[in-house]
C-alpha cells in the first residue's frame, strides 16, 4: 500500500505563493545594486556598424555599457546575447546600459546612437526557398548538417548555414496545397513501403497544412540578478529548472563550477522557453563582474516577446492512406519549418507525433527548417507534436468518413499500445495503454450519446464534437538521486528540480519518502539554490520530470536503505540481508525488538565515515552531484546513486481529449460546453497536481488551435503583436471552466513508482479535440490550420476562402 | 572620450567607466538619491495595508512601481505594465486596480491593500489563501497575488458568486498556466460552496 504515491499533499512552497512571499528572481536586491537596461534592434535584419554612447556615459547615475564586444563571439545561426555582426530579428539586444535607477538607465538609452547597415530580410519560409528570394542570413537560409572524414576515420560532424532554394514548380505546388516534388529537404526518413501501403489503402486523403508560431509569454519576462562575492557568482535567474543550469552557466560566465551559485526558488512560467541558461544571462554575469557591483537586468513585456522564445511555425502537405479495416497504410509528410532567426524547427517531433497516433505500415518524411527574421524559436509545450495534434485531428476525422469508421474506433485502430514504436527509428516504449484511455474517455464523455444528438441547436447555432491525442515522450535516464538521514532522524531530500510550478520537484521527492517509510512531515525538501547541494538534474522540459526523477530519488533511497542495513548488521550482527526497514529503524527480520532507529543510524555513519556519510561516492556520478556530496559529507547517512535501472524504450506520454462546441454561424465564435480528458501518464503521483496540469494544459490548447500567433508584416519585418492583450493567450473567459479529468493510472513497468510524464500532451490533446469539433460542426470542413480563428470561420461560413486559400506563417 | 569610438574602445571606455562609478557609491538607497531625477522626487504619505507609510515619489511613478521598489512590497507582481494582465492588482478603497496603470500620486489619501496586507496580522491566511492553498490552486504562482486580490474583492461585495460570477470577476487576471479552473474552484471552496 503507497503512502505517498498517488496520495495528496501540500506542496511547502505554496504558502509563499498565497501571500506573495516567495522570491522571483526581480524581486531580490542587494547592497550598491545597479539596474541594467536593454538597447535592441529596430531593424530586421543588418549589421552595427557603430556605436556612440558618449552621450548616455556623461549622464549622472550611468555606470556602464555592454556589448556583444564583452563576450566570445557568437558564430551565425547562434543566439547570441548581444548582437552586432549578425542583427537577425526587430527586438534582438544589441547592448544594455547599467545606472544606478532603472529610469536613468532608461533615458541612458534613448542617448545612444547605434549606426546599422541594413540587410535584405525575409519572414516567410517559402518565401525564403523561392528562386530569388531573401535569406535571413548572408550565407543562406537552412542550417545543413555536415560530415567529413576526419583522422584515423574518425568523422568530424559539424553544420554550416546554406543557401537553398526550391525550383519554382515545388514552390507553386505546396502553395496550391500540392506536394513539392523537386523541393530540397535537410532530413528525410521512411519506413516500410510506401507506395505500396497507398496502393494498398481503401481510401486516400491529400491535405495541405500549416501552423503558425507564437510567444510564450510567460508571466514573469525573464530577470537576472546577479552579483560576485570571493570570486563566486550568485547569480538569481528565472529558469524552469534548477542544476541543469549550473554547467552552461558557469561556461558562459567563464568560471568553475564549483564558483557558481544559481539561485531559482520560483519561477513565473516558462513553457520550454527557460529550460536552461539562455544567452540573456551571459549579460548579468558578466556585466556584475565587469562593474564589480550587483546588476539586476529586468526586461519589459515587449522584450520578452522578443527573446523570450516562440513556437516553430510549419507549412506542410500530407498524404494519407487507410485500408479497409480502418488501418493506416501509408502516411507521406512534407513539412517546411519557421526556424526564426536562430532556432530550429520541430518537424521531426511532428513526425514522430503522426507515428504514435496512426503506427502507420509505411511512412516517409522529408523536411527543412528554414531561418526567417522573426524571434528565435525554440521548445515550446509539444514542440512539433502539438501543432501537428491540432491539425491531424480534422484530417484524421476525414479520412475516417472516407471509409465510414467511427472516428473515436479509427483512432483506437491505429494508435500506440505497449508493443508499438514512435519516431522514424520505430523506437520500442516502455509502455501504453492510450486504447484504455479512449474508453475511458468515451464512457466519461458520453461520446456515443453527443453525436447522436441534432447537429443544429437553434438560433443559429450548431454543435461541434471532436477527440484528439496528444502526445510527447515523458521521461529520461542516467541523472543522479541524492538525500541524507540526518541525526535528528529526519530525511532530508537534496532536488535539483527546478520550480517551474508542476510542483514536481515535490512529487518526484515523494519516492524518497517512499522507499524509505518515512512520513512526509518528517521529511525535508533542499531545493533552489545550488549552495544547498543539489544534485546534477534534468531540465525541466519534456514533460520527463515525474518519470525521471522519482527514479533518481528512489535509487538514493535504496543505497540509504543499504547503508542503514550494513551498519545495522556492523552493529548488531548478521548480515545487512537480515535486516528490514520501518517505523524508521532499521532492525533484524527474524527479531523487530533489535534495530536502530534511523537518527541513531545516521549517527553511526557520521562515525564510520566512508561512504556512509558522502566522503566516499560512487565513480559514476556527475560533477556537480560530486560537488554536493562533497558538501554535505559527515552531516548524516548519505544516500546518493546515478539511476542505472534497467529498461529500454522511451516513456510515451499520451492524453486523450474529448470536446464539445456550440458554434454561432452568424459570428464564427464558439463555446466549449464540455472537455473531458484522460491521461496515460503510468500512475498518477500527485493527483490534485494532475488536475492542475491537465487543466491548464487544456487552456494551452484552445490557444493554440484557436487564438494565438505571430503575426508579422511582410514589407517592413515588424511583428504586430508583441503585448499579451493583441497575441491573445487565452482568459478565463476562453475556456470551459467545468472540466473533467481522470487517468487510466495503469503503472509503467520500468518506473518502481509506476509513474510517466504527463505536461505536454496535455495541450496537444484539447488542441487536437477543438480542432475536430470546429470541423465537425462546419460538417467535416477541414481548415488545416492552427490557429482556426474565429475570422477564419467567418470567412468560411461565409464563402469566402481568403483566409485559407494561400497558406502561410507568420502573416495574415 | 571620443564622441565617436570604435567599439573596441568604446569598450574600454565604459570599463574605466564603470570602474569610476563603483568609487564612492555606496548603498541603493544613497545611489538613488545621487540620481539626477531625485530632486523631482515628493515625500507623500500613502496608507498601504493599513498603515501610513512617507515616501518619495517621482510624479510618473506608478503604484506598481513604487510599492515593490520603494517600499519592498514584492508580493505585487508587474507581468505586463502596460495594464493587460492583472497581475499587480490591489484594492484601492477595496476596489481591484492594475497598480501598474495608477499613479501613485493619485491614491494619496486612499486606502491600498496590497497581497501582503490580505492575511490577518496573527499570520493567519485570509479564507481566499487557504483554499487556494488548499485546492492546489497555483502553478507558477506569479499571477497568484492578482487573482487573490480580485477574489478578496469580490467576496467582499459578493460572498456567494456564483461559478460564472467569479469567472466574470477574476477575468482581468491572466494565468498563462492556465489555472483558471482551480482559481474558480478555490474561490468557491472559500464561500463554502464546495468541500
Amino acid at each position: 500500500m503507497s503512502t505517498h504515491i498517488g496520495v495528496d499533499f501540500t506542496p511547502p512552497d505554496i504558502a509563499g505563493k498565497v501571500t506573495g512571499e516567495i522570491k522571483y528572481a526581480e524581486d531580490y536586491k542587494r547592497e550598491g545594486m545597479v539596474f541594467a537596461r536593454l538597447l535592441t534592434s529596430p531593424l530586421p535584419a543588418g549589421r552595427v556598424v557603430n556605436i556612440d554612447a558618449s552621450e548616455a556615459l556623461r549622464m549622472d547615475g550611468v555606470v556602464g555599457v555592454f556589448t556583444a564586444d564583452d563576450l566570445p563571439p557568437v558564430p551565425p545561426p547562434g543566439n547570441p546575447a548581444l548582437a552586432s555582426e549578425y542583427v537577425t530579428y526587430v527586438g534582438q539586444p544589441i547592448l544594455a546600459v547599467a545606472a544606478i535607477t532603472e529610469e536613468i538607465a532608461e533615458s541612458a538609452i534613448d542617448k545612444i546612437r547605434v549606426d546599422f547597415e541594413r540587410r535584405d530580410f525575409v519572414v516567410d519560409p517559402i518565401e525564403s526557398l523561392t528562386p530569388g528570394g531573401s535569406n535571413a542570413y548572408p550565407e543562406g537560409n537552412v542550417l545543413v548538417r555536415t560530415r567529413e572524414e576526419g583522422p584515423e576515420g574518425a568523422p568530424i560532424v559539424g553544420a554550416e548555414i546554406k543557401d537553398i532554394k526550391w525550383p519554382q514548380s515545388a514552390i507553386d505546388a505546396i502553395k496550391t496545397g500540392k506536394e513539392p516534388v523537386g523541393g530540397e529537404f535537410t532530413t528525410e526518413w521512411a519506413f516500410g513501403d510506401v507506395d505500396a501501403g497507398f496502393a494498398d489503402a481503401a481510401a486516400i486523403i491529400e491535405e495541405p497544412f500549416v501552423t503558425i508560431g507564437y510567444p510564450h509569454h510567460s508571466l514573469e519576462a525573464r530577470t537576472g540578478m546577479a552579483y560576485w562575492e570571493n570570486g563566486k557568482c550568485y547569480f538569481h535567474g528565472s529558469s524552469q529548472s534548477q542544476s541543469a543550469n549550473n554547467a552552461g552557466l558557469a561556461r558562459m560566465l567563464n568560471i568553475d563550477l564549483a564558483d557558481l551559485v544559481f539561485i531559482n526558488e520560483a519561477t513565473g512560467g516558462g513553457f520550454g522557453s527557460k529550460i536552461g541558461p539562455y544567452p540573456f544571462m551571459a549579460i548579468t554575469g558578466n556585466f556584475s563582474k565587469v562593474l564589480n557591483r550587483p546588476v539586476q537586468l529586468r526586461i519589459t513585456r515587449e522584450q520578452e516577446f522578443y527573446i523570450g522564445s516562440a513556437r516553430s511555425g510549419m507549412q506542410g502537405w500530407i498524404k494519407i492512406g487507410v485500408k479497409e479495416n480502418g488501418k493506416v497504410s501509408a502516411v507521406d509528410l512534407v513539412i517546411v519549418n519557421d526556424g526564426g532567426a536562430t532556432g530550429g524547427g520541430s518537424g521531426n517531433s511532428s513526425a514522430q507525433h503522426v507515428t504514435v497516433a496512426y503506427q502507420p505500415e509505411s511512412m516517409r518524411y522529408r523536411g527543412i527548417s528554414v531561418y526567417t527574421n522573426t524571434t528565435p524559436r525554440g521548445a515550446q509545450r509539444g514542440p512539433g507534436q502539438n501543432e501537428m495534434a491540432a491539425v491531424l485531428a480534422p484530417m484524421t476525422d476525414k479520412v475516417a468518413r472516407a471509409i465510414d469508421m467511427d472516428r473515436v474506433a479509427f483512432r483506437r485502430t491505429n494508435v500506440l499500445d505497449s508493443d508499438g514504436f514512435q519516431g522514424g527509428s520505430q523506437g520500442p516504449v516502455t509502455s501504453a495503454f492510450v486504447r484504455e484511455a479512449l474508453d475511458q474517455g468515451m464512457r466519461t464523455f458520453g461520446w456515443q450519446d453527443k453525436i447522436a444528438q441534432p447537429k443544429d441547436m437553434g438560433n443559429n447555432k450548431v454543435r461541434g464534437v471532436g477527440v484528439g491525442i496528444g502526445y510527447h515522450g515523458a521521461g529520461g535516464r542516467g541523472y543522479d538521486g541524492l538525500l541524507r538521514i540526518g541525526t535528528d532522524g529526519r530525511l532530508y531530500i537534496h532536488s535539483g528540480v527546478g520550480n517551474l510550478g508542476t510542483y514536481s520537484y515535490a512529487g518526484t521527492c515523494r519516492a524518497a519518502a517512499e522507499a524509505l517509510q518515512v512520513p512526509w512531515d518528517k521529511c525535508d525538501i533542499l531545493h533552489g539554490r545550488s549552495d544547498r547541494h543539489l544534485p546534477h538534474s534534468s531540465g525541466q522540459g519534456g514533460s520527463n520530470t515525474i518519470f525521471t526523477h522519482t527514479r533518481t530519488n528512489w535509487v538514493a533511497a535504496q543505497d540509504a536503505i543499504t547503508k542503514l542495513k550494513e551498519i545495522a548488521a556492523t552493529d548488531l550482527g548478521g548480515s545487512a540481508d537480515d535486516y528490514e526497514i520501518g517505523d524508521e529503524r532499521v532492525f533484524l527480520s527474524s527479531n523487530p525488538s533489535q534495530g536502530i532507529t534511523y537518527a541513531q543510524a545516521a549517527q553511526r555513519a557520521i562515525e564510520l565515515g566512508g561512504k556512509y556519510s558522502g566522503q566516499e561516492y560512487p565513480d559514476d556520478i556527475n560533477p556537480l552531484t560530486q560537488l554536493a556530496v562533497q558538501g554535505i559529507a559527515g552531516s548524516g547517512l548519505v544516500g546518493v546513486a546515478k539511476d542505472n535501472i534497467p529498461g529500454q524504450g522511451q516513456p510515451p506520454g499520451v492524453l486523450v481529449g474529448f470536446m464539445e462546441i456550440e458554434m454561432d454561424k452568424d459570428t464564427g465564435k464558439y463555446e466549449i460546453l464540455d472537455y473531458t480528458a484522460i491521461a496515460d501518464c503510468g500512475t498518477v503521483v500527485h493527483p490534485t497536481n494532475f488536475n492542475n496540469a491537465m487543466r491548464g494544459g487544456a487552456v494551452w490548447g484552445v490557444g493554440l488551435a484557436g487564438l494565438e500567433r505571430h503575426v508579422y508584416d511582410p514589407q517592413n519585418g515588424l511583428p504586430a503583436n508583441t503585448g499579451l492583450y493583441q497575441s491573445k493567450p487565452p482568459t478565463n473567459m476562453d475556456v470551459p471552466i467545468d472540466t473533467q479529468m481522470g487517468a487510466v493510472n495503469i503503472p509503467d513497468p520500468q518506473n518502481p513508482t509506476g509513474g510517466r510524464g504527463i505536461g505536454e500532451p496535455t495541450q496537444g490533446a484539447s488542441a487536437a479535440a477543438l480542432a475536430s469539433a470546429i470541423s465537425d460542426a462546419l460538417d467535416g470542413h477541414t481548415f488545416n490550420t492552427a490557429p482556426t480563428t474565429t475570422d477564419m470561420i467567418i470567412n468560411h461560413l461565409a464563402g469566402n476562402t481568403y483566409s485559407t486559400k494561400s497558406l502561410k506563417t507568420n502573416t495574415f | 572620450m571620443n564622441s565617436k569610438l570604435t567599439r573596441r574602445r568604446f569598450i574600454k571606455g565604459v570599463i574605466f567607466s564603470g570602474a569610476a562609478a563603483t568609487t564612492g557609491t555606496g548603498v541603493y538607497l544613497v545611489a538613488s538619491a545621487q540620481a539626477g531625477q531625485a530632486a523631482a522626487e515628493r515625500l507623500i504619505t500613502l496608507n498601504i495595508n493599513g498603515r501610513d507609510r512617507p515616501v518619495d515619489v517621482l510624479p510618473s511613478e506608478t503604484l506598481a512601481h513604487t510599492l515593490r521598489y520603494k517600499l519592498d512590497l514584492t508580493g505585487t507582481k508587474i507581468g505586463c505594465n502596460r495594464g493587460e494582465c492583472g497581475a499587480c492588482t490591489v484594492l484601492i478603497n477595496g476596489v481591484p486596480n492594475y497598480a501598474c496603470s495608477v499613479l501613485t500620486h493619485n491614491v494619496k489619501g486612499k486606502s491600498v491593500v496590497s497581497i501582503e496586507g490580505v492575511k490577518s496580522m496573527d499570520g493567519t491566511l485570509h479564507s481566499i489563501q487557504q483554499a487556494f492553498v488548499d485546492v492546489n490552486a497555483p502553478q507558477c504562482g506569479f499571477c497568484t497575488p492578482g487573482q487573490i486580490m480580485s477574489a478578496v474583492a469580490l467576496l467582499n461585495n459578493n460572498p456567494r458568486p456564483s461559478r460564472e460570477e467569479t469567472r466574470q470577476a477574476l477575468s482581468g487576471n491572466l494565468c498563462r498556466c492556465g489555472a483558471y479552473e482551480h482559481y474558480i474552484n478555490g474561490v468557491m471552496r472559500a464561500s463554502g460552496q464546495i468541500a
